[in-house]
């Protein structure tokens, strides 16, 4: 496996438990305070949503010019992953709310909770709440698996990342039968915001023309870096602002 | 077929439109060295860094407001 591929699938990897991990939350919520089939089923809904989106949008995109491709793919990485690690260094930085898995969790069973007694077959609240929350973390983890898969005609490389990670964490809920609260989350996506951040400044600058100092091999210049500038960004922001409390809502990235 | 725009919209562009914006004509700028013959590489890393600078700082303020 190529160093290029091991980026694929750490990152995917990464975005995909972090995503899961959230969803994991919100399903176990209206699961435990409701319903369980329905909830199940709302899952299910939305992974054939996920695979279906996947499935159509995968081979459109490899079949694009590698140039185009790489424009298209690394400026969508490089906006994505901004954005990612954008929230990541506030959050660093103490000016965001972290995630908090039990708060979040603790909210969404009060809500389903308030919502009146559920029916005794099937539970639409459930279905719709568990299908929303796995669709919206879902499409982030999609829209990376797509990205980075076709850039390197590796979607079956990613897909198997990301199939990994949701497996992993759904073992680790099956065992805690609770919301992995202990999971990094946050340091997990500022790792995945550098990730994307510095894949999508690669391709989408080969893309458009430009050639890197070593090739391939400038990516270790620019991982480390991407990260150095993030975390020196975090720490003096953290020295010159006081913390903020935020409440986030409960799906965000 | 509008809430669907805005969706997608919301999905890519997030929070700061000024990022997207900057990523885009970053990359337009990294085309038109690179077709100059001249090495364009460094378009993108400086880029990033003042986008993310930009962005931070503006949210930083706005959060301590």
């Amino acid at each position: 496996m190529s160093g290029a591929e091991i980026g694929l699938a750490l990152s995917v990897f990464l975005a995909c438990a972090v995503e899961a991990v959230e969803a994991l939350t919100i399903v176990l919520a209206v699961g435990t305070t409701r319903n369980w089939s329905s909830a199940m089923s709302g899952v299910g809904a939305a992974v054939l949503a996920l695979i279906a989106i996947v499935a159509a949008l995968g081979p459109a995109l490899t079949s694009l010019p590698i140039g185009v491709l790489r424009v298209i793919v690394g400026g969508l990485l490089l906006v994505f992953g901004l954005q990612w690690l954008r929230k990541a260094i506030l959050r660093a930085a103490g000016l965001k709310a972290k995630h908090d898995e039990l708060r979040i969790y603790a909210e969404e069973a009060e809500a389903a909770r308030g919502t009146g007694a559920q029916p005794a077959a099937f539970d639409g609240y459930a279905f719709a709440i568990a299908f929303k929350g796995v669709l919206l973390e879902g499409l982030e983890v999609a829209f990376i698996v797509l990205t980075f898969g076709a850039n390197q005609h590796r979607v079956g490389l990613a897909a198997a990342a990301a199939g990994l990670a949701v497996l992993s964490v759904i073992a680790a809920g099956a065992a805690a039968r609770a919301p992995l609260a202990r999971v990094p989350e946050n340091t997990m996506k500022f790792a995945v915001g550098v990730m994307l951040s510095s894949f999508g400044m690669f391709w989408g600058a080969e893309g458009a023309g430009a050639t890197w100092p070593g090739g391939d091999a400038a990516l270790l210049a620019i991982v480390p870096g991407v990260l150095l500038v993030a975390v020196a960004m975090a720490w003096t922001l953290s020295r010159s602002a006081p913390p903020v409390i935020e409440v986030p809502p409960a799906v965000e990235v | 077929m509008r809430a669907a725009l805005l969706a997608i919209w919301e999905f890519v562009v997030g929070d700061d439109w000024r990022i997207a914006t900057g990523v885009a004509l970053a990359l337009a700028l990294t085309a038109l060295v690179a077709s100059a013959g001249v090495s364009a590489w460094w378009v993108l890393p400086l880029a990033v860094v003042g986008l993310l600078a930009l962005s931070v700082k503006r949210a930083a303020r706005h959060a301590s407001r």
